[in-house]
């Protein structure tokens, strides 16, 4: 792999230790994915967060780190509300852990957002055509699909190392040329909401690390895209998919000119309703929303729900601080009927759910974590039909 | 007896080797404070990697695997050295991050080296040389 002079006096160590082995990891996966050389990055969001997923071998790793980041630089999930863990029934000794992990890479100049959703809350983070060495599958997904811009799905070590050397190798999706359609889906059916959860379970499963390519009646919004991204990155590796409509018209940016899908399949509705009907939420002894974090439409759309009402059940819904704070109104309608809005964190990445027996999910991503990451069974439904549960009303 | 190799984490080391044609989850394979393989299934099942030079077609399973490389070398009871046909992200990043000499692209015979022999590793050099019988 060429290197400039520059990135060859790092990469000897002139720069200080941290930094050769940083530069180390880049070169290593640069040598093993066939990558020609580096390129400079606009942001990193980093994996490797969660104490539960890392443990004390990966908070030991970071706290031994010397340097800073060079690039703007957020976190992934934690294991739990940074402020409100006592209300999940997190342990002390987590707590303590948690805290050090998160100070850790404040230490390294890492800006303390733990989100899987960075877009709903920055805008100067990606634009199409940048290159990001992101982490967070459902985060990878919608950057490069929905934004345009290229990430490949890096490890928590490698976006590290990525945000303090300030570039990653090329190679992989910051290539057009591995950016092609490889799949074509055309699902005739009417979608909405969870509906496009669904959808991201089957598709993931069939195409596992390929790109598909969907043809859906309408235009599904920002948030059912998050949700379809989410799924299929969950039940397969798929971190790039296209969208057009009927009409042939892109929702999202276009793949490259000249590569075509090499096969096509056709979903109907039959097939998005055998998911409800494999998992189904009957039984939870909790409901959780906001998987990816919800947005503050999402969030407005389950405080109409909620209004006035009172929750049977334990209902999380789980978002980025920051959206939390922008909708202080939004968060008292909802935590008024006694459910919780919780920050930083989400039920695939938090030990809190060990408590449960079933969780009811809106989100397709949830439903394949869950129980393998989780210890959870896991039932699926619409937005609609998660509250209602909540409610007591299923 | 020398094999040329290419480096993924630098470093130099001289152990015993030890050698399985079955590739490692270092998360649920190994036990992270001991070194010792605790997966039945595994073919070095109730043997210790730790200063060994460890010998595998690759690494597997979940990027925590990363981590608990690290972990195994902050217990000093981490591998001395690495040889895998092709490395992957999860033993590569484990590798380096923790300072511990890793080399690939070797020819497939060096997984019928007997474990036990004595083999040093150079990875700066790119070099694996396999050198007798340990006692």
């Amino acid at each position: 792999m060429y290197l400039s002079r520059e990135e060859e006096e790092i990469y000897r160590g002139d720069k200080g230790e941290t930094l050769r082995r940083m530069m180390e990891i880049l070169v290593a996966l640069g040598d093993i994915y066939g990558a020609e050389r580096l390129v400079p990055i606009r942001s990193a969001q980093i994996a490797g967060v969660s104490y539960k997923n890392i443990g004390e071998a990966g908070l030991e790793w970071i706290s031994d780190l010397q340097g800073r980041v060079v690039v703007p630089s957020i976190l992934n999930p934690a294991g739990m509300d940074l402020c409100r863990w006592m209300e999940m029934g997190i342990s002390e000794e987590f707590a303590s852990r948690q805290q050090a992990t998160i100070e850790a890479y404040r230490k390294l100049g890492v800006t303390i957002d733990c989100t899987c959703t960075p877009y709903q809350i920055y805008d100067d983070l990606a634009g199409q055509g940048d290159h990001l060495a992101w982490s967070e599958s459902s985060a990878v997904s919608y950057a490069n699909s929905i934004i345009g811009a290229r990430t490949n799905r890096e490890g928590g070590p490698s976006a590290l190392a990525a945000a303090l050397v300030g570039k990653t190798a090329l190679y992989g999706y910051h290539l057009d040329e591995n950016r092609g359609p490889t799949h074509s889906i055309v699902v005739d059916a009417d979608l909405q909401g969870s509906d496009f959860g669904a959808l991201g379970f089957l598709a993931g499963g069939i195409v596992k690390d390929g790109v598909p390519q969907f043809r859906l009646r309408a235009t599904p919004s920002q948030d059912e895209l998050k949700a379809l991204g989410a799924a299929m990155a969950a039940s397969g590796t798929v971190a790039l998919y296209y969208v057009e409509d009927f009409s042939h018209r892109s929702v999202t940016p276009k793949a490259p000119s000249g590569l075509e899908p090499g096969q096509t399949i056709t979903l109907n509705r039959k097939e998005i309703e055998e998911v409800y009907e494999k998992y189904p939420g009957s039984g939870a002894d909790i409901v959780a929303l906001g998987c990816p974090h919800c947005s503050r439409e999402e969030l407005l759309a389950i405080a109409r729900l909620l209004e006035g009402k009172k929750v049977q059940k334990e209902l999380w819904v789980c978002t980025a601080r920051k959206i939390r704070e922008k909708c202080p109104d939004l968060v008292a309608t909802i935590e008024a009927s006694g459910a919780r809005v919780f920050c930083d964190t989400c039920m695939v990445v938090s030990p809190a759910t060990e408590g449960f027996r079933k969780m009811m999910v809106n989100s397709g991503k949830a439903l394949v974590y869950l129980p393998g990451l989780g210890g959870v069974q896991a039932g699926l439904g619409s937005t609609e039909e998660c509250i209602d549960a909540a409610l007591g009303r299923r | 007896m020398e094999i040329m190799c290419h480096k993924v984490a630098s470093g130099h080391a001289v152990g015993p080797a030890l050698v399985t044609r079955e590739a490692i989850s270092f998360l649920g394979n190994v036990n992270p404070e001991t070194g010792m393989v605790i997966d039945p299934a595994h073919e070095l099942f109730g043997q210790s990697i730790a200063g060994k030079v460890l010998i595998f077609p690759g690494g597997k399973g979940s990027t925590v695997g990363s981590y608990v490389i690290y972990q195994l070398k902050k217990r000093g009871r981490a591998p001395f050295a690495m040889i895998n046909l092709r490395s992957e992200p999860i033993v590569a990043v484990g590798a380096i991050i923790s300072g511990i000499p890793l080399v690939d692209r070797v020819p497939e015979e060096v997984l019928q080296i007997e474990s036990g022999i004595l083999v040093e590793v150079d990875a700066d050099q790119g070099i694996v040389r396999v050198l007798d019988r340990s006692s």
